[in-house]
Parts: structure tokens; C-alpha cells; sequence
């Protein structure tokens, strides 16, 4: 049953919400110990939540669009009262003492919190393997990941413990867990959904978004938390999108563009599978056949996303990590003087690949290196703000693979970074750019495992995204062996 | 003109430049909420923001930005388009472990400080940052590393601050502490902030350095710290200069590095070597967006400037004879505009300006207006009261008796400057009275004679009560003596 079906049910009382609550813990209970999505089951919580919304519905009140749907939250989102870890040991006993805007949003559409899902340690990596709390396994293929860093929230969904989850997307860490899981992912404009509460990785590549196993979930998920928040300075000052009325418009008219440098295109990005490249290239040819007019188009520097978000992510995070040193909250570890404490803590605190990009990061932004790294990457953005404007100029929208391959096997690529990097190479350049990105399954690879195709599109394009979104779905194959 | 130290030898001149932090005097912090006060319980005005809590995210004070312009534009600076940056540095009272703070784009650049006697000092910039929290380390040595334990007061944390940096202008020890006093004029007549030294409100560091007299190098600096007055600011500033001569002349050099000023021994001591200084890696702060002020803001930030100390000295510099210390102690109490009203009423100047510098040294004298006060002057010139009854009646004028009327408070002492006849009948008595003292007065040698003035003074001022002229009684005795 979808989220938009569950709540129409808790809406007109012909479910109770506690009812649809024990059904999912249930779910986890059976089969999470096998997954491990969650590093928190906030089981408690969750029934009281429903219970009040059963009540409210009792008394003639509505709870609100997403009443009694059972929602899972990436662990580096703050709920007040409640561990908040980033799957990290640093964070260790930490629990905030304030909600994430978007968690208060989802709270205040109706939406019960089941728990804090894993994730890489501080959104970093594309597997969930990078978690101090064990890796999360695909539910589909439990000797294959998730994807990541919102690996825990994909799993959650798929797992069918939760219709809705939340995720966070600094370079893809929503879209490609959406496409290895066989789910719609959405990273919104930078600036569309608030920040604040979101325990920063990238600032300025940073976005929260919804995952589900529809588009018209997703869209009402994005429409219950997006909107104007002034806790959040990089908040754009609009109303909340409305995604759920477009859905049915079709593509009819919309002009499309096969993004050549990041799907399989001469003079591309290397590594792309076939299958994949294949269901990109069908997925082509269904939104023609369904009205749009599909060109080939290119962005030059899009090539150079990769490289350039391996400066300014890492250098964001090495200062947003700073803060985590022992003197105020999480782990400490003792020593004879502060330096050694904050040293020793940090030491302790941070898995190996936090700790690579912090130093990635600090040598980014030193002296004497500033121009020639983090310099250097914000030229690459500004050229690729320049270069995705006139193609926009062109088409309404772009499309592309969301990961080079469908869903790899866990300790795979754990071994090498660079292996590991090179997943995000698609979904990177709308985070460098602060455009909406959706992750839309269409098919499977040849392992059997889904494939996913991103649509993009310039800043606040959400609707038109969604309008071709719900065109893909309709048109894609059907769930093949997934079943 | 080359003005020289007086107190280095001649062949060294000395280079100053002041880096000032202000504090500014919002209701609010720069980022947050919290109250932008001094509270003796630590910890007490915080919050997730200012404490550098997971996920927490600034936002800008725009009272801040006005009264960091509004500043700007006092000291003569340009208004810049600019950008928050952040400086990381380990610090257990810096909360997040970095500091937001202005760099490579500061708001206000290029101005000048205009000291009393027209010497110009140059402004290179005043930029905007915040504070940091405050550390008290218990035990051991009492520093950061050989402490037992140490705490923590967030509640200065995230106070905002301007920081004005001078261009190394500076050549003597008075220049730098008019500088300062000049300024913090400046800050009290845009009521831009308290400007207490002595409370940490603002706070002086001084680049001393000094070079061969007509040369125009810049030799190497040491940046002193921990000063806290500016009577602490001349001697350090002395002390340091006279430090690098000995050096020099001694065939050595200084190190570049910060030192800190001893004010009970009356010396620097080495700080950080500024080899070993942090690399500050500063990126523009990707949670705040870029500040553009409009040229109607400045505008409107021009219009409402009140004239500043410097033009409020020359409106009554050129309305009066009187020494340049009581013009300065006038509008540096801000009484300047009181004085000048009763000026235009008719009241003589120099007497208005020494009447209030004298007895109007009090912290509430707003029950004074021009009106009563040209009114008291006037019965003073026109010897309706001697000077110690003027002296009188302002004070109680200024604690608000009888609605502040002189004519009322004079009248209710019966203080009416004597007839001179009546007080030439007084004096004739007290010739007879005392013939002895008389011809000593008449005939004796100076001492003798200025003794017996003395004499016959105070027994006509304890006769009438204090009521006689003294200057009436002195003509009036001289003349008595010569006939």
C-alpha cells in the first residue's frame, strides 16, 4: 500500500495509524536484524505518535496529507530527544535538543518517525559500507549494497519497513541508493528544502530529499518539506512546491536531452556499463514515443565534476568536522592536555574515510594550495553554471544514467577509494550546480538488479522534473525479476 | 610634517598600526537569537547556534551589517559588496572550531581617522566577525596546555564585532592613544556600541615596529596583546618600540611573532612565533549568503549620521577661546550640543564651555537645556550671582530643583549679588574692626599682605554668606589700600 493510500486510509479512520505502525515494526523486527537500515527503532515513539494521530482523526481533526505514514530519517537529521549519530562513534550519546526543519515539516504533515536509518559516516561514501555501525544490505540482493550514503533510508523503503524515508544528496548519496534499490530519489534545488538541523557534510552541496517507491509519493513527500525556512540563510524565499497536480501532464511537447558527456557519449566519462547505457537510451526513446522531443546535447565540463567536488566537498567538510573535538558533546577522549584530548578524540571518533577527507580537505584549502584545488574547483562550478544555462536555453530538461552500474557486490570496492568514487559521476554535477536531480528505476542490468535514469533540470524546474518523472514510470518495464 | 617619538632616539622612528575590536551593541547576537548581553552565570545565554551544535546553521544579524556600515562610513570607508568567511582554528572556545569572520571581501575598506591635532591615520579596512566564547584554565600553569582542567563561557560566543584595522600610520605613543580615543568618540556619537576598554567592549592590539628616521621601509613587527587601557596602550607601545632600538643597535633583529603585555611589570613577553602559526585555510562560509547593501541603504545610513565628534570640536572651537582640553572634555561628555544652544541663546561662550567643564561633570545633567543654562550664564556676567553661587545653582539645576530654573533655585537661597555700597559699608567696618591686620595688608611685604587679603576675604564671605563677589571684594580692597 503507497503512503498517498495509507494516509487516505488514517484520513478517513478506515485504518487506525497504530494499526499501520505495528505493521511496519513488525516488518523490521523480522527482517532488519538481516539489513541493519535502521541504527535506531524508535518503536515507542512511533506508536505514541500514531496513537495521537488516531486520536486527532477520532475528534474530527486532520492530521494533515501525510497522517499515520510511517517515515524512516537519515541519521545525520536532529530529532530532538533522540540519538543522532551521523554512524559515527564521534557523536556517541549525543542527543539533540532540537528537530530538523524537515523532520518538524514531516511530523506536521502526519508522518510518524520509525527510526534513524545508517548511512556512511557523515554521508561520506556510496555503499553505506563506511558506517561504525556495520553496513546496510540491499534488500533486493542481500550480498549487494545499498549504495550510499543514504544507503539505510533506500534499504528502509525497499525493505518495505517505511513507504517514505528521508536521505541527504551531497554528490548522489540519495539518487544512487535510489537506483540500486529500484526506488524514485529526488535531490530538490539547492536551497529548496531547509538545511537546518542537517548535520552538515558539504555545505554548499548539501540537500535533503525523499525517497519512495513512486514519483507521486516522492512529490508529495518533497511538497510536505519544502518551502521558505529562516533558519536557513541558503533558503530560497518560496512557497513549498506544488508537484502532486503535474503529475498527470505528460511530456507531450517538453523538449529533452541525452546528456552525451555522462551517458556513454564520445569524449564522455569512462565506465558506464552497457546495460545501463541501454536502459538510458530506452528510457530516451519511451518519453519520445510518449510526446517529448529527445536531442543529444553536450556539457563539456561536466567531465570535470568528479574532480571538482573531490576539492570542495572535502574541504567543507574538513572545517564542518572541526567542531567535533571532545569539548561539548559526543565522545572524549581523555589526555593530559586539550590539544591531546581533541587529538585523541578525533582519532578514535572518525572511521579511515572521514578521516582521508578531512585531510583531503585541509591540504585543499592551505596556503599555497588554495589556488591551484579549491580555487581551481570553484572555476569548474562557475563554468558549469555557465555551460548547463545555455543548454538550458536549448531543452527543458537532461537525461542521464544515475550510477555507472547497477548495484555492486558488498566489499567490492572498498579496497580502493577511487573505485568507490567514480559511482557519484553522474549524479555530481547537479550538486555542484545546486539544480534538481531525480533518480527514476527503469528496468533492470543484466544481473537482474534495477537500473536508474536521472532526469535534471535548471534551478526550481521540480515540476517539470516530476511532470517527466511520472511519464518515465508510467512507460518503464516492468519490476522483471525483482519480483 | 614627520612628527618623531619623543621618548626613541632620534635616529629610529616608530610605526604603529592598531587593530581595534569592538563589540557592537546589537540586542541580539551576529547569528542567533540569544541576547547579546553580560550575564555572570556561565553558559546561560546560548543556544545550538552560538554553542556550534551538530546541524545548526547561522543566521546574519542585519542590525549587525547596519551598524558595521554605519561605522564604515564614520571612519570614511567604502561600502563593499562582501562575503562571511571562515577561519579554522582549534580553540575550545571557539565553538564550531572555526571562526566566521570577513577576509578577502571585507564591508567597509579604505577610510581614515582624523585625530584632534589633524593628523590623519589611514583605514584599511572594518570588517565584521564574531566573538568567541571565553576560557578559564584551572590549575597547573594557568595556560591552555598545562592547565589541570579548563572551562568554558559560550555567552560571549557569536557576539558580533567589528574590527577596525588602521594602515601602519601611526608615529608616536600620543597619536595612538588619541587614535583610540578618537574612536571610541566616534563609537559613542553612532551609538554603535559602549566602547569600554577596561569591560572588553573594545579591545587594542598594536603592530609595533620601528626603522631608521626617513626611511620608508616596514621592518619586521611584533603584535602586542592584552592591553587594556589606554594609558596600557602608550607604555606598551613605549616599551616595545625602545625593545626593537635595543635590538637593532645591538646588532640583532626582532622576530615577527605576538606578544603579550605585562602591565604589572611593565613588559612584553614572547607569545606565538608567527612562523608557527596556525594556516587559517580561509573559504567563504557557505552557510551565509554574500552581504550587497544598496546604495539606497548607504544612502539612508549617510543621512541619518549624526556630525561627528571632530566636526562638533570645530563648531565650538570656532565659537570660543577657551583651551582645546575643554572643548575635547565637552563633547567627548556629549554636552557639546548643550553648550552650543546656549551659545545662540546669547550666553558668552568661554564661560558657558569652562562653566559646564567645571561643574557639569555629572552623569545626568538632562534636567540642563540650553535655555536655563544661557540664563544662569547671563545672571553670572551680569553679576547677578558671583561665581560660587553660579557653581551652586547649576548643580542643583542639574538634579532638578525647582523644575531647573536658576532664577527659582537662586531666589530660594536669597542669593542676590550684593550692592557695591553695601559692600563698601562691609568693608569700611571691617577696617575699623581690625587696624592691625589692615596696615599689614597696606604695609606689610608680599607673603604678609596676601595673607591679610586672604583674612579680610573671609570674614566679608562669612558676613554676607557667601553672597559677595570675590572678584568685588579684591578690586574693592585694593582700592580702599591705595586711597
Amino acid at each position: 500500500m503507497s503512503a498517498l493510500d495509507l494516509a487516505s486510509a488514517v484520513r478517513s479512520g478506515e485504518r487506525s495509524a497504530v494499526d499501520v505502525i505495528d505493521e511496519h515494526l513488525a516488518r523490521i523486527d523480522a527482517r532488519d536484524g538481516e539489513i541493519n537500515a535502521f541504527n535506531l527503532v524508535t518503536a515507542d515513539a512511533a506508536r505514541e505518535a500514531a496513537a495521537a494521530i488516531d486520536a486527532a482523526v477520532a475528534s474530527g481533526k486532520d492530521p494533515g496529507p501525510l497522517a499515520g505514514v510511517p517515515i524512516a530519517i537519515k541519521d545525520n537529521m536532529c530529532t530532538t530527544g533522540v540519538a543522532t549519530t551521523c554512524s559515527s562513534k564521534i557523536l556517541e550519546g549525543w542527543e539533540p535538543p532540537y528537530d530538523a526543519t524537515v523532520v518538524q515539516r514531516v511530523v506536521a504533515a502526519g508522518a510518524v518517525m520509525v527510526g534513524k536509518t545508517n548511512l556512511d559516516e557523515f554521508a561520506m561514501g556510496s555503499s553505506t559500507e563506511n558506517s561504525a555501525f556495520g553496513p546496510t544490505k540491499n534488500p533486493l540482493d542481500t550480498t549487494r549494497v545499498p549504495g550510499g550514503s543514504s544507503g539505510g533510508s533506500a534499504a528502509a523503503v525497499a525493505a518495505d519497513f517505511a513507504p517514505l524515508s528521508l536521505g541527504s544528496d551531497t554528490g548522489g548519496s540519495i539518487r544512487q541508493p535510489a537506483a540500486f534499490c529500484g526506488l524514485v530519489g529526488m535531490k530538490p534545488t539547492y536551497g529548496a528544502v531547509s538545511r537546518s538541523g542537517l548535520i552538515a557534510f558539504g555545505s554548499s552541496l548539501d540537500q535533503i530529499g525523499p525517497f519512495s517507491k513512486t514519483v507521486a509519493e516522492s512529490a508529495a513527500l518533497l511538497e510536505a518539506i519544502g518551502g521558505h525556512d529562516p533558519l536557513d540563510s541558503t533558503s530560497i524565499d518560496q512557497p513549498a512546491f506544488d508537484l502532486t497536480s503535474v503529475l498527470d501532464r505528460g511530456v507531450e511537447g517538453m523538449r529533452i536531452g541525452i546528456l552525451r558527456e555522462l551517458s556513454g557519449g564520445e569524449g564522455g566519462v569512462e565506465g558506464l556499463s552497457a546495460d545501463v547505457i541501454a536502459r538510458t537510451n530506452e528510457a530516451a526513446a519511451a518519453l519520445e514515443k510518449a510526446g517529448a522531443t529527445v536531442v543529444e546535447v553536450s556539457v563539456p565540463s561536466a567531465t570535470l565534476g568528479l574532480s571538482a567536488y573531490y576539492l570542495v566537498a572535502p574541504a567543507e567538510a574538513s572545517s564542518n568536522l572541526s567542531r567535533f573535538d571532545g569539548v561539548r558533546y559526543g565522545l572524549r577522549v581523555d589526555a593530559s592536555t586539550t590539544g591531546e584530548m581533541m587529538t585523541a578524540t578525533r582519532t578514535a571518533g572518525f572511521g579511515p574515510e572521514v578521516k582521508r577527507r578531512i585531510m583531503l580537505g585541509t591540504y585543499a584549502l592551505s596556503a599555497g594550495y588554495y589556488d591551484a584545488f579549491y580555487g581551481k574547483a570553484l572555476k569548474v562550478r562557475t563554468m558549469m553554471l555557465q555551460e548547463f544555462a545555455s543548454v538550458y536555453a536549448e531543452v527543458d530538461l537532461l537525461l542521464t544514467p544515475t550510477a555507472p552500474t547497477t548495484a555492486f557486490p558488498l566489499g567490492d570496492r572498498t579496497a580502493d577509494p577511487m573505485t568507490m568514487y567514480v559511482n557519484d559521476v553522474c549524479t555530481i554535477p547537479s550538486n555542484l550546480v545546486g539544480h534538481p536531480a531525480i533518480s527514476v528505476p527503469f528496468g533492470v542490468g543484466d544481473d537482474g538488479l534495477p537500473v536508474g535514469v536521472q532526469l535534471l533540470g535548471p534551478a526550481l524546474s521540480e515540476p517539470t522534473i516530476y511532470q517527466a518523472a511520472a511519464a518515465l514510470e508510467a512507460a518503464a518495464p516492468g519490476e522483471g525479476s525483482l519480483s | 610634517m614627520t612628527v618623531h617619538e619623543p621618548s626613541l632616539p632620534e635616529e629610529w622612528e616608530l610605526v604603529v598600526g592598531l587593530e581595534v575590536h569592538v563589540e557592537l551593541a546589537t540586542k541580539t547576537k551576529l547569528f542567533c537569537g540569544c541576547e547579546n548581553k553580560f550575564s555572570h552565570i556561565p553558559n546561560t545565554l546560548t543556544c545550538p547556534t552560538c554553542v556550534g551544535l551538530p546541524g545548526s546553521l547561522p543566521v546574519m544579524n542585519e542590525k549587525a551589517v547596519e551598524f558595521a556600515m554605519r561605522l564604515g562610513r564614520a571612519l570614511g570607508c567604502d561600502i563593499h559588496p562582501s562575503v562571511m568567511a571562515r577561519k579554522n582554528y582549534f580553540y575550545p572556545d571557539m565553538a564550531k572550531d572555526f571562526q566566521t569572520t570577513q577576509y578577502d571581501q571585507p564591508t567597509n575598506a579604505d577610510g581614515q581617522l582624523a585625530l584632534a591635532d589633524g593628523t590623519v591615520v589611514g583605514i584599511e579596512r572594518a570588517h565584521i566577525e564574531e566573538d568567541a566564547g571565553k576560557t578559564t584554565h584551572v590549575g597547573g600553569g594557568g595556560r591552555i596546555n598545562d592547565a589541570t582542567y579548563s572551562l568554558v563561557d559560550y555567552n560571549r560566543a557569536g557576539v558580533p564585532l567589528v574590527e577596525i584595522v588602521s594602515r601602519p600610520d601611526i608615529r608616536t605613543v600620543e597619536h595612538a592613544k588619541a587614535y583610540v580615543s578618537e574612536l571610541r568618540d566616534i563609537l559613542l556619537a553612532i551609538e554603535v556600541s559602549d566602547a569600554k576598554m577596561e569591560e572588553g567592549s573594545m579591545r587594542v592590539d598594536a603592530n609595533v615596529s620601528v626603522r631608521p628616521t626617513g626611511s620608508d621601509e616596514l621592518r619586521t613587527r611584533c603584535e602586542l596583546k592584552n592591553i587594556n587601557s589606554v594609558r596600557s596602550l602608550g607604555r606598551a607601545i613605549e616599551y616595545e618600540a625602545r625593545r626593537h632600538v635595543d635590538l637593532y643597535t645591538s646588532g640583532e633583529a626582532p622576530r615577527q611573532e605576538t606578544r603579550h603585555w605585562d602591565e604589572e611589570g611593565g613588559r612584553s613577553t614572547a607569545g606565538r612565533s608567527k612562523e608557527d602559526a596556525d594556516d587559517y585555510r580561509y573559504f567563504q562560509e557557505p552557510d551565509l549568503v554574500p552581504l550587497a547593501p544598496t546604495a539606497a541603504q548607504i544612502a539612508e545610513i549617510d543621512a541619518s549620521m549624526p556630525v561627528l565628534p571632530a566636526a562638533r570640536r570645530a563648531r565650538l572651537g570656532e565659537r570660543s577661546s577657551v583651551a582645546d582640553e575643554v572643548i575635547v572634555t565637552v563633547v567627548e561628555r556629549g554636552q557639546d550640543g548643550l553648550a552650543l544652544g546656549a551659545i545662540e541663546a546669547g550666553a558668552d561662550a568661554d564661560k558657558v564651555l569652562t562653566r559646564i567643564q567645571n561643574d557639569l561633570a555629572v552623569d545626568d545633567w538632562s534636567a540642563v537645556t540650553s535655555e536655563s543654562l544661557a540664563m544662569l550664564i547671563q545672571m553670572e556676567t551680569g553679576g547677578e550671582l558671583t561665581a560660587t553661587q553660579a557653581k551652586q545653582v547649576l548643580g542643583e539645576m542639574a538634579a532638578g530643583e525647582h523644575g531647573g530654573d536658576p532664577k527659582a533655585i537662586a531666589a530660594a537661597h536669597g542669593f542676590e549679588a550684593m550692592e557695591s555700597d553695601e559692600l563698601e559699608t562691609l568693608v569700611d567696618q571691617l577696617i575699623v574692626d581690625h587696624p592691625d591686620e589692615w596696615s599689614r595688608f597696606v604695609g606689610g611685604d608680599d607673603g604678609d599682605s596676601k595673607k591679610m587679603q586672604g583674612f579680610f576675604t573671609g570674614q566679608i564671605m562669612k558676613a554676607t554668606q557667601g553672597q559677595a563677589d570675590g572678584r568685588a571684594v579684591a578690586q574693592l580692597l585694593g582700592q580702599k589700600s591705595a586711597g
